[in-house]
């Protein structure tokens, strides 16, 4: 009988169990060639490094902000989008709309990244050549200008994920005993009023239980998002790097070892952190949804 | 009862659906049309959606560099199948065991799986075990192995789709009849989970075939671009545009870099990336949704 865990054990240790104890790295003043265990030690000098630089304080930021932007915006549309979904009675439309609004959920983020260019490219891009230039306004070098990607990056990850929560909270509604409705007819209220006083109220539950789950990992971004929608351009970094963004790049492009495991560490543990109390609020809230 | 509130409302909520469709779809029209766009002029006027001039010589360059996109799609087709196939067996496994509730030791067993939800290593340390310590780097495996292989986010879907749906009468049952666990598992277990079995393995597959940090974490170009999914292939080339003509020269192919229709071929080589998940999706959209459902709110 164990013998049939072993194979999925054996890679939680590999993928998730040995991680953790790599985690070392951090207090490590890493040498490639010494491997993990025989590089010396270099205690907290690794995180005093990271957080003497003002990187710290801006990749927690836009990693905290932009998720917490997301969460909003996206529960909001998601559940207007759902609510106006439910009214619809044909099977074949709605269906319809519900499989055109997960497309870009498919795709990757490498593509999403190809048609955001199409739209951005300074040089060709569809909004500078076929919309501000005929306008007879000033084009936009999309990629070096800071202050529309909080737009842009906001934009973007609605496209992709709106279809995605919008399936869940119809999931959602369409669960909604219809006698409730009903009733609510007879009594004389309206389609606002049924939406105000039943729909919303018992989407309530789902509502805090997918924001609390959200909560619970905002200290980790979508790093395809913010890798590839902004082309990992440095002159945006102030505005769209995160701190998955700023790990990858310490690791691979700069090798600074240091900051990449100070970073990475301050991640797992924050974020563990944060997930244990999200869901202690959620087992208070909805014990059946809890992680543990 | 259909009221004339209920009508009002219908077409309402038709026009914005059929707008929010629309936003949904017109980045691809773009890219579509951007594709088939002259070179020439789509340097001058840019992407549009209406082209003064079509050509198909984005595609035409593709065709040429046929050997090392259609190894990408091999290599692409070869992980989600392989991925998929290995993924679903030690998952389903695994999740078995854990669903057994006379099992000694079980609590903690699902405690070791739920751990990994809440706590993990980070990509530093991830990245340096699996390049220093099982040296994946530049191999297959590389592709396969890294985070995707089995989450324990569907070994819990798994485990309570066994625990509510398959009676442990059944199975006991069986072993009263003489099966052996592994017999009860494959004959007994696994065609009753077929529903499960369908949604993760896609949902799986799903993330297999749209994986690129993979590729990005563990290949470089030097030692690892045969083993480019199609994925890796997009990605390099939105860093660098002349990386399939510099990847075929290295293999010794013929593409000049000078006169290449670059615009346009971003743009063609992108088309040919989502083209087939696009032809699948109309087969297996029914299962996506479901996937999609019993994933956000867990079971």
């Amino acid at each position: 009988m164990y013998i049939m865990a072993i194979p999925g054990l054996a890679y939680l240790v590999v993928n998730n169990y040995l991680p953790m104890f790599g985690l070392v790295i951090a207090f490590k003043k890493l040498d490639f060639r010494l491997g993990i265990w025989d590089s010396p030690w270099a205690g907290l000098q690794n995180f005093s490094f990271l957080f003497r630089t003002k990187d710290a304080f801006i990749i927690t930021r836009n990693t905290i902000l932009y998720n917490a932007a997301f969460i909003v915006v996206g529960t909001v549309l998601a559940i207007a989008i759902a609510i106006l979904l439910n009214e619809i009675r044909s099977r074949l439309a709605s269906r319809l709309y519900q499989s055109i609004l997960l497309i870009p959920y498919l795709m990757s983020w490498v593509v999403v990244g190809y048609l955001a260019f199409a739209f951005l490219s300074s040089d060709t891009g569809y909004l500078n050549k076929a919309l501000l230039r005929p306008l007879g306004l000033q084009e936009v070098s999309w990629y070096m200008e800071k202050k529309y990607w909080p737009f842009i990056l906001i934009l973007v990850n609605q496209w992709k994920n709106i279809g995605f929560t919008m399936v869940v909270y119809l999931a959602s509604i369409v669960g909604i005993n219809k006698e409730y409705f009903e009733a609510a007819r007879i009594d004389g209220a309206g389609k606002w009023k049924q939406v105000r006083y039943i729909t919303l109220p018992l989407l309530k539950p789902t509502v805090i239980t997918l924001t609390l789950l959200n909560i619970g990992r905002i200290f980790y971004s979508d790093f395809g998002l913010f890798y590839q929608v902004p082309r990992n351009s440095g002159m945006l970094y102030d505005v769209t790097r995160t701190i998955d963004v700023y790990v990858y790049n310490a690791l691979m492009k700069n090798t600074d070892y240091a900051m990449a495991s100070a970073a990475s560490f301050y991640q797992s543990v924050v974020g563990f952190v944060l997930i244990i109390g999200a869901n202690l609020v959620i087992r208070k809230v909805n014990r059946e949804n809890a992680l543990f | 009862m259909y009221t004339r509130q209920d009508k009002i409302a219908e077409r309402i909520a038709h026009v914005v659906l059929a707008l929010a469709s629309a936003l949904a779809l017109l980045p691809f029209l773009l890219l579509v049309m951007a594709s088939f766009t002259d070179n020439s002029v789509a340097v001058v006027e840019g992407y549009r959606f209406f082209p003064k001039k079509y050509s198909l010589e984005a595609y035409a360059y593709i065709l040429q560099e046929w050997t090392t996109i259609g190894r990408a799609y091999g290599v692409t087709i070869f992980v989600t199948v392989a991925g998929t196939a290995v993924s679903l067996c030690i998952s389903s496994m695994l999740a078995y065991v854990l669903s057994r509730r006379d099992l000694p030791g079980g609590r903690i067993l699902n405690f070791l799986v739920v751990f990994t939800m809440l706590f993990n290593g980070g990509i530093v340390s991830s990245y340096f075990l699996y390049t220093n310590v099982f040296h994946i780097k530049n191999t297959i495996f590389a592709l396969l192995v890294p985070g995707l292989l089995m989450g324990a986010f569907n070994l819990v879907l798994m485990r309570n789709y066994f625990t509510t749906n398959i009676p442990e009468a059944l199975t006991e049952a069986a072993r009263i009849d003489g099966a052996s666990e592994w017999t009860a598992f494959a004959r007994v277990v696994m065609p009753l989970s077929m529903p499960i079995l369908a949604t993760i393995g896609l949902m799986t597959a799903i993330g297999y075939w749209n994986d690129w940090t993979n590729g990005l974490y563990y290949l470089d170009d030097r030692n690892g671009s045969h083993l480019y999914s199609i994925q890796n292939v997009l990605n390099r080339m939105n860093e660098n545009i002349s990386f399939l003509a510099n990847n075929s020269s290295q293999m010794g192919g013929v593409m000049q870099t000078g006169n290449l229709p670059t615009t346009t071929m971003r743009m063609a080589i992108a088309v040919v990336g989502i083209l087939p998940i696009l032809a699948a999706y109309p087969f297996f959209q029914k299962y996506f949704v479901k996937g999609i459902i019993i994933g956000s709110v867990k079971g």
